[in-house]
C-alpha cells in the first residue's frame, strides 16, 4: 500500500538530479566515484595528495544545510532512533560500507549508473537486508 | 582546482539529499517499510541520479586523465565475493536501524543533529575497526589484495 501523503515524486525527482550531477562533476574532473562511505574512510588511511580533496569532498556535504537555508526553509530531519540504536546503527554502517566497499552513493548510484554486475548485487544485498531489517522491527518487533 | 571540485560535487550532492529529502531517515525508513505505508520516493531519487550520472561516466570511462587532468580512477573490481555480499548486508542492516546512510548521517549533522552526531561517530568507529582489521591482514599478508573499489 503506497503511502500517497509521504510520496514526493518530484522533489525526489529534482534532489536526484543534483545527486547526479555532484557525481557527474566528480567523475568528470576528480576521476573518482562518488562513494561517500569510500571519500570518508579513505581519510583513515590517509595517502599523499589524498586528503584535500576528500576533506573537501565531506566538508561541501556538511556545509550543504548552510546554503539551502539560503534558498529555502530546511526541513527538520526526523531521527526516530535512540541513542543505543544509532550507535549499533552506526557501527554496522561503517564497517559494512567498508567490506562492502561501498554504499547507496557507490554502489547504488554509481555503480548501478555504471552498469557494474558487482554493485547490483551490492545493492540488492544493502536494500534487502534494509527491508528486512525494517519489516523485523516495525512489524514482528514492534519497536 | 581538483579541491574545488570535490567541494563543490559534496555540496550539490549534500543538496540534492536535502532537496529530496533523503537527509530524513524517517523518510528512507517510509521507504524500506514495505509492509508499512510505503513511501516510493527513493526510487525516484535514484532514478534521476543514474539517469543523469550514467551519461557522465559513458564519457569519463573512455578517458585515462579527467578533464581537469587527473589519472582517472574509476573502480575496476568485477568479483562479487563473500566480503561484497556481506558487507553490504551489515550496511542494510545498519542502514534499517536508523534510516541513515554515511551521506545524509553528514548532511544532518551538518544541520546540528545531535543524534546525527552519534551515528556519524559510530560509523567513524565501524570505519577505524575496519582499517584496524586490514591492517592486521595486510601485515600478515604484505600485500592488500582485495580491491578497494569506491
Amino acid at each position: 500500500m503506497i503511502n500517497w501523503q509521504a510520496f514526493t515524486p518530484w522533489s525526489a525527482l529534482a534532489g536526484g538530479i543534483l545527486i547526479g550531477l555532484a557525481a557527474a562533476l566528480f567523475a568528470l574532473c576528480n576521476g573518482r566515484i562518488a562513494g561517500i562511505s569510500g571519500v570518508l574512510g579513505g581519510l583513515l588511511h590517509p595517502a599523499r595528495g589524498d586528503i584535500a580533496w576528500r576533506a573537501a569532498f565531506v566538508l561541501g556535504l556538511l556545509a550543504a544545510p548552510l546554503v539551502y537555508v539560503l534558498f529555502a526553509a530546511l526541513p527538520k530531519p526526523q531521527i526516530d532512533a535512540q541513542y543505543a540504536s544509532l550507535v549499533v546503527a552506526g557501527l554496522l554502517v561503517g564497517v559494512g560500507t567498508r567490506y562492502g566497499s561501498g554504499c547507496t552513493s557507490g554502489h547504488g548510484v554509481c555503480g548501478l549508473a555504471r552498469l557494474s554486475p558487482r554493485s547490483l548485487a551490492a545493492t540488492a544485498a544493502f536494500m534487502g537486508a534494509g527491508f528486512l531489517t525494517v519489516f523485523v522491527l516495525r512489524h514482528l518487533a514492534g519497536a | 582546482m581538483p579541491v574545488f571540485t570535490a567541494l563543490l560535487a559534496g555540496l550539490v550532492f549534500g543538496l540534492g539529499l536535502l532537496v529530496s529529502g533523503m537527509a530524513n531517515p524517517a523518510k528512507v525508513l517510509g521507504f524500506l517499510d514495505l509492509a508499512g505505508r510505503w513511501d516510493p520516493s527513493l526510487v525516484f531519487v535514484m532514478a534521476g541520479a543514474i539517469a543523469v550520472s550514467a551519461a557522465a561516466f559513458m564519457v569519463a570511462r573512455k578517458r585515462t586523465v579527467s578533464f581537469l587532468g587527473v589519472e582517472m580512477k574509476l573502480p575496476a573490481a568485477r568479483q562479487i565475493d563473500r566480503r561484497l555480499m556481506i558487507g553490504s548486508m551489515l550496511f542494510g542492516i545498519g542502514w534499517g536501524i536508523a534510516g541513515f546512510c554515511p551521506g545524509p548521517g553528514l548532511v544532518a549533522l551538518g544541520m546540528g543533529e545531535i543524534k546525527a552526531l552519534v551515528f556519524v561517530a559510530a560509523m567513524l568507529a565501524g570505519m577505524g575497526v575496519f582499517e584496524l582489521l586490514e591492517r592486521g591482514k595486510a601485515g600478515a599478508a604484505s600485500t592488500g589484495g582485495a580491491a578497494q573499489a569506491e
